[in-house]
């Protein structure tokens, strides 16, 4: 059994470590910067201060995902006393000019200041540029900042506090009530208000004595490693969010749900639940409780619908990945028929910054009906590609103009998307909307998991449109038939259009269909399948009438679609 | 020999796993982990060992595409056709892989080396657009340097390295 461990004596002797420290660099080590040379970035790093003496005075600390993972591999030098200084596109000879003209010097460095060589101009990114300045990290606070394979750095970072507050001093019910006071809503798609859903899965009555809290890490939208990032970047903070659900939902037993083609978060999770179950945080009678969580890890294997909750159960009881319909609901008969909460990522990674800080400092973020934070991926035609958070009700324009830094090719922006495969595109010119789940619903797209993509001129929304009902396509399931057929004969009417050969009829004969597939599709995918194609035509139907007009005039035979 | 080590890699898979609840997709990702994908014999010798009918197995394993159910060569190589990607000229780059190997995606090339497939969203949409083969990432490619990827490849498989 696991001896009851005293998480703060370990967090202030990590501490206490780290203070005593003469730098530490941090470098990051998630997959992103690892697949652009991220890992030798960190050997050269540790080499090169072993051979100037220094490899017990310096901290190297491979981090989650700083955020600018298009200028990556990144490296923070910090230096007690002193700005930090963020390193972008390192390899391994600049990672030896740092600790040989930087580290090395500053270290050395008394009172009398150091000043960095010119040389290095070019590689140093300033931390006061808006991509930088214009976001608020809640989610996001430690990862760049903690190693994300060790318990002490996370305790150093005041983790597991908020499950100590919550054994030693709240009731279940109080927990719920914190978090429904402060207003998170839950980050998978849905929105729906955790504190509701937790309270639902409390009045459930366990079946066999069990209930379950299922983490929700499939991440489906193809374009978005929001939830991948935060498990890679700080996997403790979910556990610890997953391990408070279960107390105030009286869960049994905690399940996260990975997708295989992450295997760095899967080996993150992997090792973060291991050091918590050594360190009495997992398990038996948790720091000292009557909570009795264990926690296991079950992988995806290349199924989108997983994503949708019912889908997933099915998928960890080891069937094939097909949703059934609701209710009822999970919370009341989930995964082997017993209560389950399904949580995504994000939302469980929001639980114990919202339970240290209260629920008002949550509830003071955001507008009037969506609050705290939300971390997007924001890719596509902006100058800064990376993973970002601000707060709920910034608007869009300000995340993909000043965050985004623009489009780098000079060519004007046209629309961004969201909410991938089920939401829609927001065109450029109301791009003066505040981030919230409503108002982004309003416009026809949705706030969805983060996916936040960014296209100009160059981009067809026609081929957008088809892009995204592709993936829709492959990824049904097959159970219902308004998706399967209803999709399948959709993208055949996009094709004739980006082929030229469509007609008005064909026009209609999407919306129609579009319809149809809204109403009556089974599940979630069926039902949010047709909105990039309704959300394009709303916009730019005189992309799809060009195609049309086109197709009826005979002189004109060798039309492509292409952006306006 | 060689099948007596698969039943012998299978019985430690199904001891491992066998007794825990929704362990079978957890099961058939050790076996591909261990051969890169799930040989008939393989799903026959699991069948056998943890008492689940063969059909069962076929039903999962054929829903879920990450699931391969034949050799997908010594070097798989993997074209990223998320949405960053697509925007980033994913399907030129999938055009000249398919040209460079004489194959179309999801096929094997002749002699077996190269499989050639495209993918939903590797995570890495910051450096768009991306390709892998096998566990190694290629970011912010250009279709000119598929040949060269393909090129040191083809030597480690050459030098008999995979
Ligand atoms: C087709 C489809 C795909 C989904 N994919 C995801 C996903 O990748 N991640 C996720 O957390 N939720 C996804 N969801 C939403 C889940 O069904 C569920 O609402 C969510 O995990 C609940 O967690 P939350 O309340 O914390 O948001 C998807 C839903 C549908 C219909
Ligand atoms: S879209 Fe290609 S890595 Fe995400």
């Amino acid at each position: 059994m696991a001896e009851k461990a005293d998480i703060g004596t370990l967090a202030a002797e990590e501490r206490n470590a780290q203070a005593a420290r003469k730098a530490r660099l941090f470098c990051c080590g998630s997959t992103g910067c690892l697949s652009s040379g991220g890992g030798a970035i960190a050997n050269a790093l540790t080499e090169a201060l072993a051979g100037h003496g220094l490899a017990d005075a310096v901290d190297v600390v491979p981090t989650g995902c700083m955020g600018l993972c298009s200028l990556g591999p990144l490296v923070r030098v910090e230096v007690p006393g002193r700005d930090p200084v963020l390193y972008k596109e390192v390899d391994p000879m600049i990672a030896r000019l740092i600790v040989a003209e930087h580290v090395v010097p500053a270290a050395g460095a008394g009172d009398e200041g150091f000043e960095l060589p010119a040389f290095f101009t070019e590689h140093i990114l300033p931390m006061d540029i808006p991509f930088f300045t214009k976001q608020t990290k809640v989610v996001l606070a430690d990862s760049g900042r903690v190693n994300p394979e060790r318990i002490e750095d996370y305790l150093a970072a005041d983790g597991y506090q908020a499950l100590q507050n919550v054994l030693a001093n709240m009731t279940p019910q109080a927990v719920i009530e914190l978090i429904a006071d402060s207003g998170l809503r839950g980050r998978g798609g849905g929105g729906f208000p955790t504190g509701q859903k937790w309270g639902f899965a409390r009045q459930a009555e366990p079946v066999n004595g069990e209930k379950f809290i299922i983490c929700n890490g499939d991440e489906g939208d193809p374009g978005a490693y929001m939830d991948r990032s935060v498990l890679e970047g700080n996997p403790h903070a979910v556990l610890e969010g997953m391990l408070i659900a279960a107390y105030a939902t009286g869960a049994t037993e905690g399940w996260f749900y990975i997708r295989a083609e992450y295997p760095l978060a899967v080996d993150r999770v992997e090792k973060a639940i291991k050091q918590a179950r050594r360190n009495g945080l997992v398990g038996k009678n948790i720091l000292g409780s009557d909570l009795n969580v264990d926690c296991q890890i079950r992988l995806g294997a290349g199924a989108f619908v997983c994503g949708e909750e019912t889908a997933l159960i099915h998928s960890i009881e080891g069937q094939r990945g097909t949703p059934r319909p609701r209710p009822p609901y999970p919370s009341v008969q989930g995964l082997w028929d017993r209560p389950s909460v399904v949580n995504n990522v994000e939302t469980l990674a929001n639980v114990p910054a919202i339970i240290r800080n209260g629920p008002e400092w949550f509830h003071a973020m955001g507008t009037e009906t969506s609050k705290g934070t939300k971390v997007f991926a924001l890719t596509g035609k902006v100058e800064h590609s990376g993973l970002i958070e601000v707060p709920m009700g910034m608007h869009l324009r300000e995340i993909v103009e000043d965050i985004g830094g623009g489009n780098p090719a000079d060519k004007p922006l046209k629309a961004v998307q969201t909410g991938g495969p089920s939401g829609g595109v927001i065109p450029v010119d109301q791009l003066d909307v505040p981030v919230c789940y409503e108002q982004l619903t309003q416009l026809g797209s949705m706030m969805g998991s983060g996916g936040m993509i960014v296209m100009d001129a160059d981009d067809s929304m026609v081929e957008i449109a088809k892009f995204y009902l592709g993936f829709a396509v492959d990824e049904s399931c097959g159970k219902c038939a308004p998706c399967r057929i209803g999709g399948t004969q959709m993208l055949a009417l996009l094709q004739k259009v980006t082929d030229g050969k469509a007609t008005l009829d064909d026009l209609d004969l999407i919306r129609r269909l579009s319809r149809a597939m809204q109403q009556a599709s089974l599940c979630g995918l069926g039902q949010t399948a047709p909105n990039p194609v309704i959300s394009t035509l709303r916009y730019f139907e005189d992309e799809y009438m060009e195609a049309v007009i086109v197709y009826s005039d005979p002189s004109s035979q060798d039309w492509t679609p292409r952006g306006t | 020999m060689a099948e007596e080590a698969a039943a012998v890699h299978i019985g430690r898979i199904a001891k491992q796993w066998g007794k825990k609840r929704g362990s079978l997709i957890m099961m058939l990702h050790a076996i591909q982990d261990q051969r890169g994908y799930v040989p008939r014999d393989a799903a026959l010798e699991l069948a056998r060992q943890v008492d689940v009918p063969l059909a069962r197995i076929y039903e999962v394993l054929t829903f879920y595409n990450y699931f391969k159910t034949s050799s997908p060569g010594k070097a798989v190589v993997s074209v990223c056709t998320g949405t960053a990607c697509h925007l980033k000229g994913a399907p030129d780059i999938l055009a000249a892989l398919g040209e460079e190997l004489g194959v179309a995606d999801g096929e094997a090339s002749e002699d077996g080396n190269f499989h050639l497939q495209s993918v939903r969203c590797v995570g890495c949409c910051g450096l768009a657009p991306v390709v892998t083969v096998n566990a190694t990432v290629y970011g912010k490619v250009k279709p000119a340097e598929m040949r060269g990827i393909i090129g040191q490849w083809q030597d480690r498989i050459d030098a008999g390295e995979l």
